[in-house]
């Protein structure tokens, strides 16, 4: 195979490395930097084409070719839009509080940055570190971006990006809150924090959470969509109202700081989404046809291979969804954050906590057998499966009734029985004005 | 918290200021500052003769130049009895309802950005493109046409323009309806329109709201159908009314409006007689001693001109009644105790144009 060609390096890397340093000094601080230095470029270079892939997308979306002078179908836009903004004055507002303005934007990419340290982007060595905190971490890091925005807002000195930042701190606080009661379901048949933990339960299983956590799914996805500030929950910077919100008096590279942290914590989202639901790097048949047969850093590949692209899929759906709909107000913001969202969020922990009583309580009972062991996750057997998956899909109806008897009487909910149809009138004709005039009818009085 | 919208804001729709008294969010008071754009149009027509001064017409509203060319010369044409021929008055029909099938395309487009909806904007100018590219070759100008010359047309139709009317026609029934696919029963859309910036029929007709934003709260109005011009006598074609006067009842109105255009030009393309396009026009013009109103139907509202003659070669007084000047007055009236973003919405489903507000 033509990876394991590529992957030969590696090991003759390794064994170079071990002529020169001891085997301690190695794994623990030259693989990490090595590791490090690769996600953080390979990052880097995923958000560049984040935006490149957006402003395609969104091309296509609109009818258009999107960017096609920079290199051949100008895949070389990217790059020079950062040599662009790289070059760019540094421009500090004269009122502007200097030191935080200074600051906010590093504070930004350092917290979208950073959770990348955590994140399995594949089996073995294609994750730095595995926290048996992670999702902990994830969740603790991701909060820090709220400082930065809100930081830039206050520092600037301007209404636009104070309203800006009111809007964003106010959003990503209500959207955390269930965004981290969304995990929990997806926790509970996980039975660890850990990324990696996470995904080996599900390819313990050789199952995606999302079937199982439908409902934690959306939720997650909407609140992560909402907290990373992207259409069509972007008030913060909804450019029709705000300006650019709390980055209005943001340019050059500070700004692009800024658009680096949001198409970070976007990659982000997708990644943890990924792992969470769609069982991270496992697809089937990936194992037994490649570690089985001893191809490990093949299986690597791969891995990181069907990762990357679970994650890109989902990368997608963020932009189809900008490019199609409109923004929410503030107000229904809230709303959506607080009476849908949370309530949908909390019934989704009750349903999972019930389905892992169930599976649990039924096993053995009249021969049925739901759990194989409890080593990795809650290790199912079919039946088992069945039973979670059905109760999954209960809990779609479950949470739809439940969500309907809040709100039935909010002006948002029978939006459709309020707006009014249009008539169509035939107007009887009047005296047409068109036929020629006489001129004596036409004179009233004289004027100098 | 006075919070300053304008003149240079991406959704004020041109160069206008609006200064928002905000309480949190919600605006308490309204103020709009005009005249960035001021010319003084309707002085320098008093210092023009009456053919030179056509192409300023142009730049009132210059997304409807087309409609605002014709107010002037069938002014003109009516003071002194001009007898334009039936071939010119179905041309300028068609070509105003083009141009009001790109105003109101424009104002889409713009309208659901300004909600944020993006994608629309995009593809409303696709077709507006098309028109424009008829307009290119029909006057030799995309924009500021000088459509039209007093007692007639400067030329008669070019070759394909008929094919070209056609076709355009035969698409863009489909293309609206996509666009309601992604607007009319979207969530986000009702949730953003209906309710908001609901003005009823006595009170719109007290602050003299005209066009589409009077239709929308249900006030059978238009002038096309109460003093027919141009060719709109012979034209079949039914006036959609709202019912709340909200946002989405605007909304709706000019979509269906488009719709009637459509069905207007369709009418007006096959029965277009044939002929000569201008009026024995004498080499001066000079209108009688008097004053006379006429006025049309614009794409934003009732777009009117008044004109006082003194005989000479150059009118005594020019008075344009701008619909979006009129229709802005309503801002202040719909927009209390909305938020932020519902004025965005607001000046958007008004319609304006600041070139016309200025003058």
């Amino acid at each position: 195979m033509a990876t394991i060609a590529l992957l030969a390096p590696l090991n003759f890397v390794d064994s170079l490395l071990l002529k020169f340093f001891s085997e301690q000094t190695v794994n623990y601080v030259i693989w990490p930097f090595i590791q490090v230095g690769a996600v953080v470029t390979i990052t880097a270079l995923w958000v560049a084409y984040a935006t490149y892939l957006e402003r395609k997308i969104s091309a296509f979306i609109q009818a258009r070719l999107g960017p096609m002078r920079v290199g051949p179908w100008g895949l070389l836009q990217p790059i020079a839009d950062g040599l662009k903004l790289l070059v760019k004055e540094d421009f500090i507002p004269e009122n502007a509080d200097r030191w935080v303005f200074f600051v906010a934007p590093y504070i930004a990419v350092v917290a979208a940055f950073i959770v990348m340290a955590v994140v399995p982007f594949g089996p073995d060595w294609a994750v730095i570190t595995d926290v048996n905190i992670g999702v902990l971490f994830v969740l603790a890091v991701s909060s820090v971006g709220v400082l930065a925005t809100i930081l830039a807002g206050w520092s600037s000195n301007s209404k636009y990006a104070l309203l800006g930042a009111l809007r964003s701190s106010a959003q990503m606080v209500s959207y955390e809150v269930s965004m981290g009661l969304a995990i929990i379901g997806a926790l509970m048949f996980a039975r660890t924090l850990s990324l990696s933990g996470i995904v080996a339960a599900q390819a313990s299983d050789s199952i995606w959470f999302l079937l199982y956590q439908p409902i934690g799914f959306v939720i997650f996805l909407i609140s992560g969509i909402a907290e990373n500030n992207r259409a069509p929950f972007d008030l913060p910077e909804a450019e029709s109202e705000l300006v650019a919100g709390f980055h209005t008096e943001y340019s050059g590279f500070r700004w692009s700081l800024f658009f680096m942290a949001e198409y970070a914590a976007m990659v982000v989202v997708t990644a943890v989404a990924t792992t969470l639901y769609l069982g991270g790097w496992y697809f089937p048949f990936v194992y037994r046809l490649t570690e089985a047969n001893g191809y490990h850093n093949a299986y690597v590949v791969v891995s990181l291979i069907v990762f990357l692209t679970k994650a890109g899929l989902l990368l997608y759906l963020y932009f189809w969804l900008r490019w199609t709909l409109p923004r929410f107000r503030y107000d229904q913001l809230m709303d959506l954050g607080w009476k849908w969202m949370l309530p949908a969020a909390l019934v989704n922990i009750v349903v999972s906590a019930i389905a892992v009583f169930v599976l649990q309580a039924l096993d053995g009972w009249h021969g049925i057998h739901t759990i194989e062991s409890l080593s990795q996750g809650l290790n199912l057997t079919a039946a088992g499966k069945g039973i979670a998956i059905a109760i999954g899909v209960a809990n779609l109806f479950l949470t739809a009734a439940i969500l309907s008897m809040i709100n039935w009487r909010s002006r948002d909910f029978n939006l459709k029985k309020q707006r009014s149809k249009i008539r169509l009138v035939d107007l009887p004709k009047g005296k047409p004005a068109v036929a020629p005039v006489n001129p004596a009818d036409v004179v009233s009085e004289a004027r100098p | 918290m006075t919070l300053n919208m304008g003149p240079q804001h991406p959704s004020t729709h041109g160069v206008l200021r609006v200064i928002l008294k905000l309480d949190g969010e919600t605006v308490i008071d309204l103020d709009c500052d005009i005249g960035y754009l001021h010319r003084g149009m309707e002085k320098i027509a008093e210092n023009r003769m009456y053919a030179m001064i056509a192409p300023y017409w142009d730049r009132l509203d210059y997304i409807a130049a087309v409609s605002n060319g014709l107010v002037w010369v069938e002014t003109v044409e009516q003071m002194m009895g001009l007898d334009v021929p039936r071939r010119a008055h179905y041309l300028r029909t068609i070509l105003t309802e083009l141009n009001r099938i790109a105003s109101h395309l424009l104002w889409l487009g713009t309208h659901a950005l300004d909600i944020g909806a993006v994608t629309v904007l995009l593809w409303a100018f696709r077709e507006r493109e098309e028109i424009l590219k008829i307009f290119e070759r029909q006057f030799g100008a995309r924009l500021t046409c000088h459509a039209w010359r007093i007692g007639g047309m400067p030329n008669d139709a070019y070759d394909d323009f008929e094919a070209d009317v056609r076709r355009f026609i035969g698409n863009i029934s489909g293309r609206l309806g996509e666009y309601e696919t992604v607007l009319s029963e979207n969530r986000i859309w009702l949730s953003r329109t209906v309710g908001i910036g609901v003005i009823s029929g006595e009170e719109a007709i007290a602050i003299g709201l005209s066009g589409p934003s009077l239709r929308g709260s249900g006030v059978a109005w238009d002038v096309r159908k109460s003093r027919p011009y141009a060719a709109y006598a012979d034209m079949d074609f039914d006036v959609p009314l709202g019912e709340n006067g909200d946002t989405y009842d605007r909304y709706l109105v000019r979509m269906e409006e488009m719709r009637q255009s459509r069905r207007i030009i369709q009418q007006a393309i096959d029965n277009l007689p044939d002929g000569p396009v201008n009026a024995k026009v004498p080499k001066l013009i000079k209108p009688p001693v008097g004053d006379y109103y006429h006025s049309i139907e614009g794409p934003k509202g009732e777009i009117g001109c008044y004109l006082v003659s003194d005989g000479t070669q150059q009118p005594w007084r020019v008075r344009v009644r701008p619909p979006c000047f009129i229709n802005l007055q309503a801002l202040k009236r719909l927009s209390i105790g909305h938020l932020v973003a519902d004025v965005v919405a607001i000046i958007g489903t008004l319609d304006i144009v600041l070139g016309e507000i200025d003058r």
